[in-house]
């Protein structure tokens, strides 16, 4: 308790939370360019953006739920049983576009089972996610008995194909389908009372609620949101491999942690921007494919993206500790 | 032994918290400390059991002057204190909790259980309190664990045991067992600090008594010499300034209606009714209830039973969100914990419990949300270099402010307000009353938690006073005095 130091000194932390994820991303983009010419060609642009999409779609329901303070662990399952739910039902003859939307409308309700539990239960949300990424995971393979569902009524529909491999104008129908659940994203958070809300939650969850916010009900929301787009990259993604694969998603639980908090978002909730977390996966694709161009073996790059993630939580804890 | 403190002083930062204190206590006495919250008391035990340093003064121990270095060197010295909530491990068991960092041991290192259990029993034996020593000390009542706090410190060889509030949780049948260890242990010529505000106990247990206030040991009398009534001129006893600015109220109809209030152990069949226009003041000790009977009227804890109208109409209020509904505001005791969110700006304070009535086509409007919080920071006199700033840079009456601007801003018909100028400097205290005024002049019904016992006095227009969970009386505040008001709050009945 100083209340009389008035001098500011420079704070590592703070820059970084104002200006650091676009400077890093920008130096990262020179380092990468200049080692290999080949990573600003147009063809690995497009490769690069189609393979940001799943993990910025999760990053943002992700993006929600680290505002208040909780964790969504479970993403990764839930991508993989909502895809395999898809799936199946495609096999059974549900027409392609009809299928993904129950699957998406199944992810939003095991994210809602999600948040029942820890606005209820008053469970931590670590531990809750941490068992329904279990639960999940497991009923993915008792659902595709471990191995891959695929079919020829996959190879062949233009409709099914379509969302994870097509190409519209040149560039990848997924990204679109990234960039306008992006807009939709920041405008709930940065435009709408539920925004505003969850904001006012992760900042101080007893005030909030004594100054009338559902807190519950706003935590069931959040935690539907992350299942629902955690559903969407699982459909972008069967629609890719033209298969539900039992392991789909294992570990992007850790990418789209990671891209919400290279975004400058804290982990003690309240505080963190949308455009950050966009930033955030922009820097975790940038990063994946630059050490694949250089030829970087893929232990080493989880080596570098855990000493990247580490910084990026040391740089928010010492932003904090002002 | 004899214990003599003198002179002491202590100051927290600039706040002189204790002045020349003098204390003291011999072998074979009990002697009750009394005083209202704040005067100083706790500081001064907590001095004499090392958990504090002092600035000024003396500690004689049988004449000889000591410094304890810390709360385990004046246990050495054989100074034991029961506190009021009581440091158990609720896990673990009664043997484990009595023997916790002086167990005895074995070789290797080893638990001698045996020994621990057998010295144990023997020690609860001697209390006469048949306590099974297996079990987890969370599953006793509050009376079988003070107990075992005392067969503790017995089993230290305690000399000097001082008791803060040991009767606060106890029944009837707990409370004469407790009086009867007392005597016992007298016997034994062990000293008793009994720290209480209820008089009847302490005329009852207590040798000598000595009154605290403001920081200052006001006087001490042999109990057979004194009266309540002179204890509680000793303790409310100063001088009113004319600081507040004075009420003028027109009553209009009753906007909040309460009757039958009840949460189990906590508050029981609490009534009343508060107008249009007034202030209505709770008055009472802390832990007699008051902040948990609001907590309840605005759906943050739940009612066991009870009716609450609110202008006529009777309202079952759930939750927080719903107490808004029905127009009732909340400015919470703790304004950090409940009342800010620290780290958001003021702006996103003040516009929380409002934000839904500014949404034009499902988005918030800007420019009308950010002029409500212009209008509301200018007419509260928020001071503050802008509405972006963090709420935590704010002092602590700007704060108050900015908790009361929320509620303002929502429109609160009834207002409840508990503690609303705790630490808050003089300057914006007035500013807080003559916005109570104006908002009352409009009609608002207000209640006011307060445990400052002047500002009971000089802002408001009737009393309630609660004495443990339950309304011990409710008086006019033009026929209130301190001492009137201080017999309701220790649990006395005033005489007409």
């Amino acid at each position: 308790m100083n209340n009389t130091e008035t001098k500011r000194k420079f704070n590592v932390g703070e820059f970084y939370a104002k200006l650091g994820p676009l400077a890093a991303l920008l130096i990262l983009v020179i380092l990468v360019s200049v080692l290999n010419s080949s990573f600003l060609n147009v063809n690995n642009i497009m490769n690069l953006l189609q393979q940001i999409s799943v993990n910025a779609l999760i990053a943002f329901g992700m993006q929600f739920v680290i505002l208040t303070a909780g964790i969504d662990l479970s993403v990764g399952s839930i991508l993989a049983l909502s895809g395999a739910f898809a799936a199946q039902m495609i096999l059974m003859g549900m027409p392609p576009l009809l299928a993904f939307l129950v699957g998406m409308i199944a992810g939003a309700i095991f994210g809602a089972f999600n948040g029942l539990l820890i606005a209820y239960g008053k469970a931590a949300p670590f531990i809750v996610t941490l068992a329904t990424m279990a639960i999940f995971r497991g009923a993915t393979y008792v659902l595709t008995n471990g191995n891959p569902i695929t079919g020829p009524k996959m190879n062949s529909s233009f409709s099914f194909q379509f969302l994870g491999q097509g190409y519209l104008f040149g560039v990848p129908f997924q990204v679109y389908i990234m960039i306008v659940l992006y807009a939709i994203a920041y405008l709930l958070l940065h435009k709408t009372t539920f925004g505003r809300k969850t904001y006012a939650l992760g900042g101080n969850e007893k005030a909030a609620f004594v100054a009338g916010v559902n807190t519950k009900k706003l935590l069931i929301l959040i935690y539907t949101i992350a299942g629902f787009l955690s559903a969407v990259a699982g459909m972008i993604l069967t629609s890719q491999l033209a298969s539900a694969q039992p392991d789909a998603g294992t570990g992007y639980e850790m990418d789209a942690i990671a891209a919400v908090v290279l975004g400058g978002t804290s982990l003690a909730g309240g505080k963190g921007k949308m455009f950050g977390t966009l930033v955030g996966a922009l820097i975790i694709g940038v990063l994946n494919n630059g050490m694949n161009l250089l030829g970087i073996s893929s232990f080493y790059q989880q080596i570098v993206k855990g000493i990247v993630i580490l910084i990026a939580v040391l740089l928010d804890r010492k932003q904090s500790q002002n | 032994m004899q214990i003599e403190m003198k002179n002491i002083s202590k100051s927290f930062g600039p706040n002189k918290v204790l002045r020349d204190v003098n204390f003291s206590i011999h072998a074979g006495e009990v002697h009750a400390l009394m005083g209202e919250n704040g005067a100083g008391k706790s500081t001064l035990m907590n001095i004499l059991t090392g958990l504090l340093d002092f600035d000024g003064g003396h500690i004689l121990v049988d004449g000889q002057e000591t410094r304890f270095k810390n709360a385990l060197d004046a246990e050495h010295h054989g100074i034991a204190f029961i506190h009021q909530e009581m440091n158990n491990f609720a896990e673990m068991s009664v043997v484990e909790n009595m023997f916790l960092n002086r167990e005895i041991k074995k070789g290797f290192g080893m638990l001698d259980m045996k020994e621990m259990k057998k010295q144990a029993k023997a020690a609860l034996a001697k209390l006469g309190a048949d306590i099974p020593v297996d079990i987890p000390v969370g599953t006793l009542s509050v009376g079988r664990q003070q107990m075992i706090e005392i067969a503790k410190s017995l089993m230290n060889k305690t000399q000097v045991l001082i008791m803060d509030e040991p009767t606060a949780a106890l029944t009837e049948n707990e409370i004469a067992k407790l009086f009867e260890i007392i005597r016992s242990l007298k016997k034994q010529g062990v000293a008793i600090i009994y720290i209480s505000h209820r008089m009847e106990e302490i005329f009852q247990i207590s040798d000598r008594l000595t009154v605290m206030r403001d920081g200052l040991s006001v006087n001490t009398y042999m109990t057979k010499d004194t009266d309540v009534k002179q204890i509680v001129h000793d303790m409310v006893g100063r001088e009113m300034g004319d600081f507040y600015p004075g009420r003028n109220p027109k009553f209009g109809e009753v906007y909040l209606k309460a009757e039958g209030l009840t949460s189990a152990g906590v508050f029981n069949n609490v009534n009343f009714e508060v107008h249009s226009g007034e202030v209505l003041a709770f008055s009472g000790l802390m832990g007699a209830g008051r902040t948990e009977i609001m907590r309840a009227i605005f759906g943050i804890d739940k009612l066991d039973s009870g009716k609450i109208w609110v202008k006529g109409k009777e309202v079952h209020i759930t939750s927080p969100e719903h107490a808004i509904q029905n127009n009732i505001g909340f400015v919470t005791e703790n304004r950090k914990d409940e009342g800010l969110i620290l780290d958001a700006s003021l702006s996103d304070n003040i516009d929380l419990p409002s934000i839904d009535g500014f949404v034009k086509k499902g988005f918030i409007d800007k420019k009308a949300d950010q002029d409500f919080v212009n209008m509301l920071m200018k007419r509260l006199g928020v001071k503050a270099q802008s509405s972006k700033d963090a709420a935590s840079s704010l002092s602590g009456g700007n704060q108050q402010k900015v908790v009361l601007a929320k509620w303002v801003g929502s429109g609160s018909q009834i207002l409840i307000l508990d503690e609303p100028t705790r630490g808050v400097d003089v300057g914006a205290k007035r500013e807080i009353y003559d916005l109570i005024n104006e908002l009352t002049d409009r009609g608002t019904a207000v209640i006011m938690v307060s445990s400052d016992l002047d500002e009971v006095l000089g802002f408001s227009d009737n009393i309630a006073v609660v004495y443990e969970g339950k309304i011990q009386g409710e008086i006019a505040t033009k026929d209130a005095t301190q001492d009137k008001i201080m017999t309701l709050a220790t649990g006395g009945e005033l005489d007409e």
